[in-house]
């Protein structure tokens, strides 16, 4: 009777647990998807019906087998480069990228003379 | 005289960083995405409100000619306001229109379809909302016209029909 019950703790909690990280992987896939049709918010914060319904599609998709890349990939077919948090190094996106690289560069010009001039 | 520069320029910058925002603001908020149609596939299943069948979309698409295809919920206002421009469309025999019934308790939709008439020719239901997202639907109500033989989404309406929605798909249609 106690083994039973042990054994029953026992996958009780390994149900939990699994559970738990597969909503784990929904959150972090979530997170980075922007709610298209609320301000300001991830797929995650919204509780609007498309995000409801995206948390949805990205757990049915991870029980299809599909990892994340091929998931942001779909959505990104679906809706639009828009909806992914990470964009894409391309001509409208490359001032976005460079422009940090170029500050610190040139940061660092500044510094390095003023410590020379010293 | 300096002085002056100093002043005009704060003047002009000031005007300047006014007339940038004011034109941000004019700007809608609403995000409207390119259309990439080659990247709809109508390949899933989904069941039918009538009855406990389910079909492919593709095979609702299957005839020559145009589909409308309209998402919408009892339970959504604007669907109701559009409801009697789907009525039209569907007395001009033109197009089959697809129903999908979004998130909705399917009992308020028949009773929604029996009292503002049926102009659907084949209504599939998605309680859970993932069939609209392989559209790429945002929400409740929105329409999209294709192309039957080549799968394409000529025209998508992002919330209710208007007058000018309506003429549009008149005009592609004839």
């Amino acid at each position: 009777m106690k083994i039973l019950f042990r054994l029953l703790i026992t996958l009780i909690f390994f149900q939990n647990y699994s559970l738990a990280e597969n909503s784990q992987e929904v959150d972090k896939i979530s997170k980075n998807l922007r709610c298209l049709i609320c301000q300001g918010q991830s797929v995650y914060d919204s509780q609007s019906d498309f995000a409801l319904s995206m948390k949805i599609l990205i757990q049915n998709k991870i029980d299809e087998g599909k990892n994340d890349e091929q998931i942001y990939e779909y959505l990104k077919a679906k809706y639009g480069e828009w909806i992914v948090y990470d964009p894409e190094v391309n001509k409208n996106t490359i001032l976005l990228w460079v422009l940090p690289l170029i500050l610190f560069v040139f940061g660092g010009i500044l510094i390095l003379r003023k410590v020379s001039i010293k | 005289m300096s002085k002056n520069i100093k002043l005009i320029s704060i003047v002009l910058f000031t005007l300047f960083s006014f007339f940038i925002l004011l034109k941000g603001l004019d700007k809608s908020n609403i995000y409207s995405p390119e259309i990439k149609e080659s990247n709809v596939d109508f390949n899933f299943k989904a069941k039918y409100l009538f009855s406990e069948e389910e079909v492919f979309i593709n095979e609702l698409l299957n005839n020559e000619g145009m589909s409308l295809i309209n998402i919408w919920a009892s339970w959504c206002s604007p669907c109701r306001d559009e409801h009697a421009y789907l009525l039209n469309l569907k007395s001009l025999n033109k197009l089959s229109i697809i129903g999908i019934n979004y998130k909705d308790d399917e009992k308020n939709a028949k009773q929604f379809l029996s009292e503002l008439g049926n102009p659907y020719t084949n209504i599939i239901i998605d309680p859970k909302g993932i069939n609209s997202i392989e559209f790429g639907a945002f929400g409740v109500p929105e329409t999209y016209l294709i192309d039957n033989k080549s799968k394409l989404i000529i025209q998508k309406f992002i919330g209710p029909l208007d007058d000018k929605a309506f003429a549009k798909i008149i005009n592609i249609v004839q």
